[in-house]
């Protein structure tokens, strides 16, 4: 199994845990037929195994030099980010997504980080980005990327979800995964200064309401932010989790709005126009404008609501043994810090608080926990969680009450997998 | 309730001690760099350059620049963006969003042609080629009728869209009131639960006509 490719350490443990479990050999057979790829689990090699030992414990292993930047173990090569063909025209204007069910923490890793882009990744030279500030300010002005690096900094722990997550679930269960279902979501420490002190520099004029974000991409990415946020709590930021940003998330500079749709967050933004009305950009107009059922449509809806998800079991994590489990998720409000997540595993019936562990900080992910003991019953398993303005997770069907099925954005609805006895996990919707 | 500690939640998200003064970094944007990357416009006109196009010059360049991913008729091909039709369909159980049954504003036609369009091969068109495509996009949407009218920066934000009154702002404080403050039932909530909608029977690989579309 897969457990047998981690250090030693954890393979006695697990040989103990199973032996203090008394479990009767309760391994389900997981059989879970998923269209997408599964992780590997390779049969144990019993000449690894105990009396044996193995080769890596009789012949060195790589040096230092070997690996100058690190990479994952070859046997988590199955944690990445995957993409959905049939979702985009193209693989420049498109999405991919990230592979929670294998994370834990709070932490996202760079690399896995889901991309979202509209006119592919640019490879920009810090040398030769610039960003411009001008319109409604007492002096435009142009930054070079040594002009941002010489201001005051901060360091914050934020969630970015694209505005579209789990927006193919409106209508119904579709993708078997929370990969698929939750995964436009990452969870990073950003480097960066505060906008406000790159607006202070060229002195913002009385009549100034809104900023037009450009991205430096050939999308020439738009949106209008309010100045009132912009003042408040965004970062332009230039490192994410103590490197520089990845080329795919806005290298070397990017937009950082705390709570709000990932859209807005431009990527290797450029230029910052200061006007008094907002632009009316084709992101929020055509796009990012939520249609309701009678025919009308929410613009600038921000903010990204509570949400949680339960990662495992979830149909790319499917439960593989019998007595002590543990269920784990996540969970993430754009207006304030998670302050409780309750979880069912009968389909509603009755709830249990979840335990939350780690870090609990405003507009970040959350991860709880739940530790139980599992016969082989199916689970109908859900997780709602509760935000410090009072929030409660909605279900679907709460949401299509008021948004219809083709708002597209905003689904911060309950999502419940359906465990089979097997061990198997679906994404369904139940009543 | 929870065990939830707030670390680093303080008072202010974003900002430590805020200069006072500004700190004296950036050198002055001269007019000609801005006009050069000043590329947006809004739906009152500002920022719209000097220029003129008809629909009849523009169908032009459209066939030979845009035709081959929007089709001939600015309908769409294959999974690439239809740009015109679907009027009334808004409340539709498919509705089909486009520029002249959504679309909110013709400022947001040109702003992002400008910028974006032709999609690998952005910010090549002239100011009078963006006239010209804006008002063939808007006549293949019945919004100007005329493919002779001479659509310019004197006259654009004369234009009306269908869906201009189509839009609102954020109102979720409001209407989704009841999501604040619900009472979460802990014990016995339900007596039944079935399974209502599965995606191991659905099973689709959605095909380019029924599945959802990001882009």
């Amino acid at each position: 199994m897969s457990e047998d490719n981690e250090p030693q350490k954890n393979t006695r443990s697990r040989r103990q845990f199973l032996k203090s479990a008394g479990l009767t050999g309760a391994l389900v057979a997981a059989g879970a037929k998923s269209a997408w790829p599964q992780a590997s689990s390779a049969e144990a090699k019993p000449e690894n195994l105990p009396p044996h030992v193995a080769d890596w414990s009789k012949h060195l292993g790589t040096g230092v030099a070997d690996r100058p930047y690190g990479k994952p173990s070859k046997f988590e090569a199955h944690v990445v980010r995957r993409d959905v063909e049939w979702l985009t025209a193209s693989q420049q204007s498109s999405v991919n997504f990230t592979p929670w069910h294998e994370l834990d923490g709070i932490i996202t890793p760079s690399g896995l980080c889901f991309e979202r882009h509209h006119g592919g990744a640019p490879d920009v030279s810090p040398a030769d980005h610039r960003l411009m500030v001008h319109g409604l300010v007492d002096k435009p002005l142009v930054f070079s990327m040594s002009d941002i690096m010489r201001m005051p900094r901060v360091n914050r722990v934020f969630f970015l979800e694209c505005a579209a997550n789990s927006g193919m679930e409106w209508r119904g269960p579709q993708l078997n995964g929370c990969q698929f279902t939750h995964g436009m979501i990452h969870n990073v420490m950003y480097t960066g200064v505060p906008l406000r002190t790159v607006l202070n520099e060229a002195g913002l004029k009385p009549k100034a309401k809104w900023l037009l974000v450009e991205g430096g991409d050939a999308s020439g990415m738009n949106r209008s932010l309010p100045v009132e946020k912009a003042l408040d709590d965004c970062l332009l930021a230039f490192k994410m989790n103590g490197e520089a940003l990845r080329p795919e998330q806005g290298y070397p500079l990017r937009l950082v709005v705390p709570g709000w749709e990932g859209n807005i967050w431009v990527k290797w933004i450029r230029r910052i126009e200061v006007g008094d009305k907002p632009w009316l950009a084709r992101e929020e107009t055509s796009k990012y404008t939520d249609l309701l059922a009678d025919g009308r449509a929410r613009r600038f809806t921000f903010v990204m609501d509570a949400k949680s998800v339960i990662t495992n079991p979830s149909p790319q994590a499917p439960l593989r043994f019998k007595g002590q489990n543990v269920l784990t998720g996540i969970a993430w409000s754009g207006r304030g810090a998670i302050t409780r997540v309750d979880v069912t595993l009968d389909g509603g019936r009755n709830w249990r608080e979840a335990r939350i562990d780690g870090p609990v900080f405003e507009r970040s992910v959350t991860r709880f926990y739940v530790d139980f003991d599992w016969q082989g019953e199916e689970l109908m398993i859900q997780s709602r969680c509760h935000d410090s303005t009072g929030y409660l997770q909605p279900t679907k069907n709460e949401l299509r009450a008021v948004r219809g099925v083709n708002s597209i954005y905003h689904n911060n609805g309950i999502q419940t997998w359906l465990v089979r006895s097997n061990g198997e996990t679906e994404n369904v919707e139940i009543s | 309730m929870g065990a939830a500690s707030l670390y680093g939640a303080g008072p202010s998200a974003a900002a430590p001690a805020q200069p006072e003064k500004p700190l004296g970094l950036g050198t002055p944007a001269t007019p000609e760099e801005i006009a050069g990357w000043d590329i947006d416009v809004r739906p009152d006109g500002m920022g719209l350059p000097p220029g003129k196009g008809t629909a009849t010059q523009g169908e032009a360049i459209f066939l030979e620049q845009c035709a081959a991913c929007h089709g001939d008729f600015a309908e769409g091909r294959d999974r690439w963006p239809v740009l015109a039709g679907g009027h009334g369909s808004l409340k539709a159980d498919r509705p089909e969003k486009t520029i002249g049954s959504y679309w909110e504003s013709a400022s947001t036609v040109f702003d992002y042609v400008r910028r974006a369009m032709p999609f690998g091969n952005a910010q090549s068109l002239s100011n009078d080629e963006l006239y010209a495509v804006t008002a063939f996009l808007l006549n293949m949407n019945d919004v100007i009728k005329d493919p002779e009218f001479e659509l310019n920066q004197g006259n654009f934000t004369s234009i009306r869209m269908p869906n201009a009154d189509g839009f609102y702002d954020d109102d979720r404080e409001t209407t989704e009131r009841k999501f604040w403050n619900a009472e979460a039932c802990m014990k016995n909530c339900k007596t039944e639960v079935v399974v209502t909608g599965q995606a191991a029977i659905l099973d689709v690989t959605p095909d380019s006509k029924s599945a959802p579309s990001v882009d």
